[in-house]
């Protein structure tokens, strides 16, 4: 049967094109972050305000949310409000300030209020490509180990922190509920 | 007005399509001459009219015509002229207009080039052609029109080409890389007509053989290219990231390298045919699923563009067709008998055999590299993402056992040769080698096992070019005489081989010598690297046409004589407000020196990025070889003169058959 033979590229092309048929319905970006259950990765990069050189060490140790933002992002500037009313109840939150002008960054911050205890200057992206960032704003749960929880795209607001963030900072659950 | 023209020209160009696809094709079927006929002037039409459609776009853009959806969304009246023109295939819509241009533009030259082929091949070859060109007519027609209007409410002024691509690399760098994905429908539409016809001979292989050497060549170097551009306008320094859009134009890059040594066997021995034939299907296959995962957002990319599952959509259910029709083609038409030419296990066509091996055991690692987040994700186990690490892990080991076969290939015989022969030819010049990988790398940069292996490998290359150079040579007398042996064809391999040679030495070199500093500088400092220093002189702001930058300036020593003046830049673009860093290379044949800025910390400072990178200029100059000596093997005359020997024989044969009586 050296005929059959032939047929295997097209049976391998078969397979093949299903497996592109299916991800034609498969969003790339809706990602559950391939992080999640993860440590964060490792980095290296200055705090905005003070220059000095972070690492993951330095940043974790309680519950926070890392946000992915930028002065370029406009959907950053609908959920900021939000994000100052939970820096207000205690949340712990790290700004990565994602591809990104510094001096644009101060400013902002500096106009509209400063939510995040930290604040990483990630003008490279690198960063933010190891965690497989795809745009801002984005929003990780990390625990005080420094695992990865979940994953956000997207604004944060009032709804998303009641359903989906704050079953990680058990803490603020009655508070929260309040708003 | 204009773009309505554009359109027009457009839908015209796809009738014609559809007729250069049908009329030569039933032709060839019902043994009608004068449809067949039709195809060269059919070919020509679609190029016309494609030409049109892309003069038209190109001028919108330069008119800053914003009531034009792709203009308004990509360009911008400040442009440079240049950029403007470049932004035509800046986007989706008008890349993919341009796709089908050089795609017509083949067809062109292959109803120019290839009088010589009988006219059934011919008429064949075309009207496969005109198919792919309908499926893409069709495509750009229906979901990607690049003359979709804005209107109501025509805006003032355009949003900008994405900065990154507002660059000289990027002009040519698209068209280059799609003259060689799309060249590869040349080889696959001549392996398509052979399939039909049941023609699958040496013959067939000589025909195909000097397109595909050209579409390689120029995959190369479109290749080459980006790589390049990445490398000092991403503004980080790196040359290769392994993203599944650089592997979606390196697959059947690897596939085509395979393809054009298999033709080689196929036309000197008739061997491998079915093999070839195959690799032929593969090459062009790899090259549209590379369009496919570049423009239906299947696979997330730094460059993939905006995506659309519409588009996806269409573009499977076009792959399914094309490739899966070409592949029952295959099954049910490729020849089963082995063939009755004889090889040993130690001649020319085993070492062919073990190059396309290892080509497509490559390509097949990169194909599963860049799909498995994709299968993972199909079955439901999760987001994955498959990076350098195993690309490299796999992929460099494969490269280093192409070495010692790459290094026989030029001295050994087809048919039958005897290791004997070749221990006897390569074992002074394999001594030499030797010698130079422990020295060479003393002397200069300090012993390293890995440039040490590199030395050795690159050295095998060439001991085994320059041994096979000395054989052919040696008994002309007389320098012409000399170089008349030498055809374009073995012009084109040594040029090719010594590439790669060099490549291996540049890679292995600036990935283990490279030496990169991140720093805080302050004006006025000074910093050494790798024996230089760096003195960081001041930041000025400068105005562009249509961005506003803060540009930092350097001065390079070495000792205390001047070696270069270098001015990296950090750019805000008006229109968009992206910021970019614009890199400040001092290029030289053994190093470059690499400045880039970061973000400006604190009063006056600046993050600042200096590197070294020996020898990385050997990357793209092998690469360079690589295209260019490919290209050059086009010119052999061989390719011309049996044409028409055959043009002869076959307008004789023509003449006699009642095919052409009918007509």
């Amino acid at each position: 049967m050296p005929r059959l033979k032939l047929f295997l590229p097209l049976a391998a092309f078969v397979l093949l094109s299903l497996l592109l048929f299916k991800g034609l319905s498969l969003d790339p970006t809706s990602l559950p972050s391939a992080l999640v259950g993860k440590p964060l990765p490792d980095f290296e990069l200055e705090e905005l305000h003070s220059g000095e050189i972070l690492s993951r060490q330095r940043i974790i140790g309680e519950p926070m949310l890392v946000n992915i933002w930028a002065t370029w992002c406009y959907s950053c500037r609908v959920e900021h409000p939000y994000l100052l009313e939970l820096a207000a109840q205690g949340v712990q939150i790290i700004g990565l300030n994602y591809k990104d002008d510094s001096v644009k960054a101060v400013g902002w911050l500096k106009d509209l209020g400063d939510p995040y205890a930290l604040t990483l200057a990630d003008s490279e992206g690198r960063l933010g490509l190891d965690m497989g960032v795809y745009g801002a704003p984005e929003t990780y749960v990390v625990d005080a180990q420094g695992v990865v929880q979940y994953r956000h795209v997207g604004v944060v607001d009032a709804q998303v922190w009641q359903s989906l963030l704050v079953a990680w900072f058990p803490e603020f659950r009655r508070e929260g509920v309040s708003q | 007005m204009l773009a309505e023209v554009g359109h027009f020209a457009l839908i015209i160009a796809f009738v014609l399509a559809c007729l250069q696809a049908v009329v030569p094709l039933v032709g060839a079927w019902r043994g009608h001459s004068g449809s067949m006929l039709l195809a060269p002037p059919l070919a020509v039409g679609v190029f016309v009219f494609l030409l049109i459609a892309f003069v038209i776009l190109a001028t919108t853009f330069l008119q800053d015509d914003f009531s034009v959806k792709v203009v308004a969304s990509n360009s911008n009246s400040f442009m440079p002229d240049i950029y403007k023109f470049s932004a035509v295939w800046g986007n989706h819509e008008g890349s993919l207009l341009l796709w089908v241009l050089i795609l017509s533009g083949w067809m062109v030259a292959v109803a120019q080039f290839s009088r010589g082929l009988p006219l059934t091949m011919l008429a064949r070859v075309l009207g496969v052609m005109g198919l792919v060109a309908v499926g893409f007519i069709a495509f750009s027609l229906l979901t990607s029109n690049p003359f979709e209007r804005l209107l109501p409410g025509i805006p003032a002024e355009g949003q900008d080409l994405n900065p990154l691509l507002q660059d000289p690399g990027l002009i040519i760098h698209p068209p280059l890389l799609y003259m060689g994905y799309v060249g590869f429908s040349v080889p696959f539409a001549f392996a398509i007509a052979a399939l039909m016809g049941g023609r699958l001979d040496a013959a067939w292989a000589r025909w195909s053989r000097p397109w595909t050497n050209v579409a390689w060549g120029f995959l190369s170097l479109g290749i080459m290219l980006g790589s390049w551009w990445a490398y000092y306008e991403l503004g980080w320094g790196g040359w290769w990231f392994w993203d599944p859009v650089e592997n979606a134009s390196f697959m059947p890059w690897l596939v085509g390298a395979a393809l054009v040594h298999s033709l080689a066997a196929t036309e000197k021995r008739g061997l491998f045919r079915s093999w070839t034939v195959l690799l032929a299907i593969a090459a062009f296959s790899l090259s549209l699923l590379g369009t496919f995962l570049v423009r239906s957002g299947v696979l997330t990319s730094v460059h993939a563009f905006a995506a659309d599952p519409d588009r996806g959509l269409f573009i499977l259910i076009f792959l399914a067709l094309v490739i899966g029709g070409s592949l029952v083609l295959y099954a049910l038409r490729a020849p089963t008998v082995a063939s009755r030419v004889q090889y040993g296990a130690f001649s020319r066509e085993a070492l062919l055999l073990a190059n396309n091996f290892i080509f497509v055991i490559s390509a097949t690692t990169v194909l599963l590299g860049t799909l498995f987040p994709l299968v993972m994700d199909a079955l439901g186990q999760g987001k994955y993402s498959v990076g350098p690490p195993y690309f490299n892990a796999v992929f460099v080991p494969l490269m280093a056992l192409l070495v010692p076969f790459m290094g026989i290939g030029p001295v050994s015989r087809w048919k039958q040769d005897a290791p004997s022969r070749w221990r006897q030819e390569l074992l002074l010049p394999a001594a030499v080698v030797v010698l130079c990988a422990l020295v060479l790398p003393v002397l200069t940069l300090g012993f390293n096992l890995w440039v040490a292996l590199a030395v050795l490998f690159s050295g095998w290359l060439l001991a085994g070019l320059l041994r096979d150079f000395l054989d052919r040579t040696r008994t002309a007398k007389g320098l012409f005489s000399k170089w008349r042996r030498l055809t374009p064809s073995y012009l084109g391999m040594l040029l090719a081989h010594t590439g790669f040679a060099a490549m291996i030495l540049g890679v292995t070199v600036v990935s283990q010598h490279n030496v990169e500093k991140d720093l805080r500088m302050l004006p006025g400092d000074s910093e050494d690297v790798a024996g230089y220093r760096f003195h960081f002189v001041g930041v000025n702001p400068v105005a562009g046409p249509n961005y506003d930058a803060d540009q930092a300036d350097f001065q390079v020593f070495k000792g205390e004589t001047l070696v270069a003046e270098l001015s990296p830049q950090k750019r805000r673009y008006r229109a968009s407000g992206q910021v970019m860093t614009e890199a400040a290379i001092d290029p030289g044949m053994f190093r470059d020196l690499f400045i880039a800025m970061g973000e400006p910390v604190g009063e006056e400072a600046w993050a600042i990025r200096l590197q070294y990178k020996p020898m990385i200029r050997w990357i793209w100059f092998g690469a360079l070889m690589i295209g260019f000596g490919a290209l050059t093997t086009a010119f052999d005359r061989r390719y011309r003169l049996r044409e028409r020997r055959l043009d002869t024989a076959e307008t004789q044969a023509a003449m006699n058959s009642p095919a052409h009586a009918k007509a």
